[in-house]
């Protein structure tokens, strides 16, 4: 089996043969990683660089560890210190990659969409590591390997995923991601920081976060911005966290064995109470390092098909 | 002399297939089998021939802005879309709200004599929203309406003062109606696709809490408006309620409403990004709706040029606008006339309706009448391409779809200024 595309731009619209195979992927690189084998030739000759417009610390490490892990030549570009900051513009940065004979290209930026933007017109690959408030795929495909390997399934799962929906990628990329492997989804946030017609995507939508987490086999917070207070959608931090922060008390009405996951950073006190983040049940830190082991796997599976194609 | 045979003749009395002789500019005789020695030969049969279309919105960028477009290009644009007459906004560089801008605008027009091109000017002194403009004065240099349009008058105390102000010289307002505060930084319509594509939305309200605004004004005025560009569905009711009451609105709409909803946005193709946005499809059967119940007035077009470089960037801060003029015949022949409106209501809403809002002289196809006129030919299918856009902003969703309805001859004051 081969991608179906030369970019990962989203998980809208992926096929779920193609999701569960880089899910399977990422197994056997979970595995390499576990008996501590970090070096690896899969990716040997190849040229990858992270191209991120945004601040990143655990998505860009995560990045270059699994390109590094499997020998491939990695280099970094960050917004603040490259000639996008003398107002080249995307595609003229793009060409400029592309003539130095770049194979993917991993790029977090701002806007919605610039990736597709850049994806048309570079015949590199394409790696959305977040863009705007669209998506993350590659967080959504390491959430969904971190319940599948704690929860042994996705199909029938209840994923709860609280807090600014709005503006969050991650949600949408899980959002997308665990429809299309059968799971069922509830979105809570209160109105002003859900997006419409979210439901028509399949998802129970709900503000009542007691709803949400009933019966939950994973309950996912969000990164709340502090600045959405200011913006006018909060009346205060404080009443958010009395509606919407993720509690012991809250994750009583969860499964027993319901997982606690988050993207990170956490707020702590905002979205999430400190003693849930370092609950027993909390996957966050496993979330991290099965990051790695989904890049390996999309690197991995990226460049091998191009080198097929050529052959 | 030109003489123009066998054309299936949109008339005010209904169409047949005629001839038409056009002499010094204007329509000599209609009949059938007419014989004029020496006269130019149009061979019509087959073809379409419609009263020339006016175009009450349109940008032509210059002055300031000629990397887009200027008058020249524009005007070629036009008459390749079978317009005959285009009113320019003023949202120019510097804006058009003195008489001396007008009159130069009139002058290049004159120079290019290809299309008829009546300016707009501005209400208030540099789009600020702030202070009126010499109204009076531009009307005087020929100023046919003011707007200031790309933005709202903001200001609803400003904005009366404006509509009653051009009661007073007799003339029309053409209202960009958009809440800036409710549209905040959207860059599409709110929606499904807004929220899947994860880009700021627009909401509908924006567009209809200031449609209610103006009406309320000009109501209370008893003064008459036109309102731009309409592309909701509640819009087209708030008017309709409204000339039912018998406020003096007319209102317009542009071919991507009719012919393009939000889910176009998906593969973020900034050339769908226009203001007011692409709606739902549920808007598109609206729109048309709007256009057969008499609801709309006038299609136009809301020409938009823009340069490559403000459309092939990310979506969020790519221009807004679509290059309209080339594509706007063929999409009322493909989304309307396959929808049950006919081809006299589209010689109505793309020349007899739009000729008595400004108060030009269009007495449509007749004899006398002034020989502005437009003949396509409504069976032809082709590609809409890139290449063959003469506009210098080829910013247009419809690149590379297959459309109905080609432009052949356009006519102004007896003159063919296009021939396919």
């Amino acid at each position: 089996m081969h991608l179906e595309s030369k970019d990962l731009l989203g998980l809208e619209g992926m096929s779920e043969n193609e999701l569960t195979y880089i899910l399977d992927s990422a197994k056997s690189m979970k595995e390499y990683l576990n008996q501590g084998v970090k070096k690896m030739p899969q990716l040997q000759g190849k040229s990858i660089i992270t191209l991120f417009y945004e601040n990143s610390t655990r998505t860009k490490m995560s990045f270059d560890l699994a390109g590094k892990y499997l020998g491939a030549s990695m280099s970094g570009i960050s917004a603040s210190s490259s000639s996008i900051q003398k107002g080249e513009t995307l595609l003229d940065t793009g060409k400029t990659l592309e003539a130095m004979g770049v194979d993917i290209v991993i790029m977090r930026h701002p806007m919605s969409g610039a990736p597709n933007l850049l994806a048309r017109n570079i015949s590199a690959g394409v790696i959305n590591a977040g863009d705007g408030m669209h998506e993350h795929p590659t967080q959504g495909l390491l959430d969904m390997y971190t319940m599948q390997e704690k929860l042994g399934r996705i199909k029938g799962l209840k994923v709860a995923i609280i807090g600014d929906i709005m503006h969050s990628r991650v949600a949408r990329s899980n959002l997308f991601g665990l429809m299309t492997m059968g799971a069922e989804v509830r979105l809570c946030a209160p109105m002003t920081l859900m997006p419409v017609e979210i439901e028509k995507t399949g998802a129970i939508v709900t503000t009542d976060i007691r709803e949400a987490v009933k019966d939950a086999d994973v309950v996912m917070g969000l990164r709340l911005q502090l600045e959405r207070q200011k913006s006018g959608l909060l009346p205060s931090i404080r009443e958010y966290n009395n509606l919407f922060g993720v509690s012991k008390e809250i994750m009583k009405l969860a499964k027993k064995d319901a997982l606690i996951m988050h993207p990170g950073p956490v707020n702590r006190g905002v979205e999430m109470n400190t003693d849930i983040i370092d609950h027993s049940r909390s996957v966050i830190n496993e979330q991290v390092t099965n990051g790695v082991a989904i890049r390996m796997a999309l690197l991995y599976l990226m460049t091998r098909r191009k080198s097929d194609d050529i052959n | 002399m030109i003489l123009i045979k066998s054309g299936k003749v949109v008339g005010l009395e209904g169409t047949k297939t005629t001839d038409i002789l056009i002499k010094k500019g204007k329509i000599e005789r209609i009949a059938d089998n007419i014989k004029a020695d020496g006269a130019k030969v149009i061979e019509a049969e087959g073809l379409t021939v419609i009263p020339g279309m006016i175009d009450m919105h349109c940008h032509l960028r210059e002055p300031g802005q000629e990397y887009k477009e200027d008058i020249l290009s524009g005007s070629k644009a036009a008459v390749k879309g079978g317009f005959t007459s285009i009113v320019c906004m003023p949202n120019t560089t510097p804006v058009i709200d003195n008489s001396s801008l007008v009159s130069f605008i009139k002058r290049k027009a004159d120079e290019v004599n290809l299309v008829k091109i009546y300016p707009t000017g501005a209400i208030t002194m540099g789009l600020e929203g702030k202070s009126l403009s010499e109204m009076g004065e531009m009307k005087e240099a020929g100023a046919i309406a003011f707007s200031d349009d790309g933005k709202p008058v903001s200001d609803g105390k400003i904005m009366r003062n404006a509509l009653n102000y051009a009661k007073t010289i007799d003339t029309l307002l053409t209202l960009h109606c958009e809440d800036l505060e409710i549209k905040a930084d959207g860059v599409m319509n709110e929606g499904y696709y807004s929220t899947i594509l994860g880009l700021r939305g627009i909401s509908r309200a924006a567009e209809e809490t200031m449609i209610s605004r103006d009406i309320a004004l000009a109501e209370s005025l008893d003064t008459k408006i036109h309102i731009a560009h309409v592309s909701t569905k509640g819009a087209f009711e708030i008017i309709r309620q409204a000339k039912k009451r018998g406020v003096q609105v007319t209102c317009e709409t542009m071919p991507h409403y009719f012919s393009a909803d939000d889910s176009w946005v998906k593969g973020y193709d900034a050339n769908t990004k226009v203001a007011p946005p692409l709606r739902t499809s549920d808007d598109v059967k609206a729109t048309i709706e709007a256009i057969k119940d008499g609801t709309v007035d006038a299609i136009a077009t809301d020409h938009a040029p823009h340069h490559e470089d403000e459309k092939n960037v990310e979506y969020d801060i790519a221009a807004f606008g679509i290059s309209g003029f080339e594509s706007a015949l063929s999409l009322m022949v493909t989304n309307l006339l396959s929808n049950g409106v006919s081809l006299e209501k589209i010689a109505e809403l793309t020349s007899i309706n739009p000729a008595k809002i400004l108060g030009i002289e269009c007495d449509g196809i007749s004899v006398g009448s002034v020989a502005d006129i437009t003949i396509f030919d409504e069976d032809e299918e082709y590609v809409f391409r890139k290449e063959d856009m003469v506009s210098k902003g080829k910013n247009s969703p419809f690149i590379g779809k297959t459309l109905k309805g080609k432009v052949k001859y356009t006519i102004v004051d007896g003159e063919i200024k296009y021939e396919v």
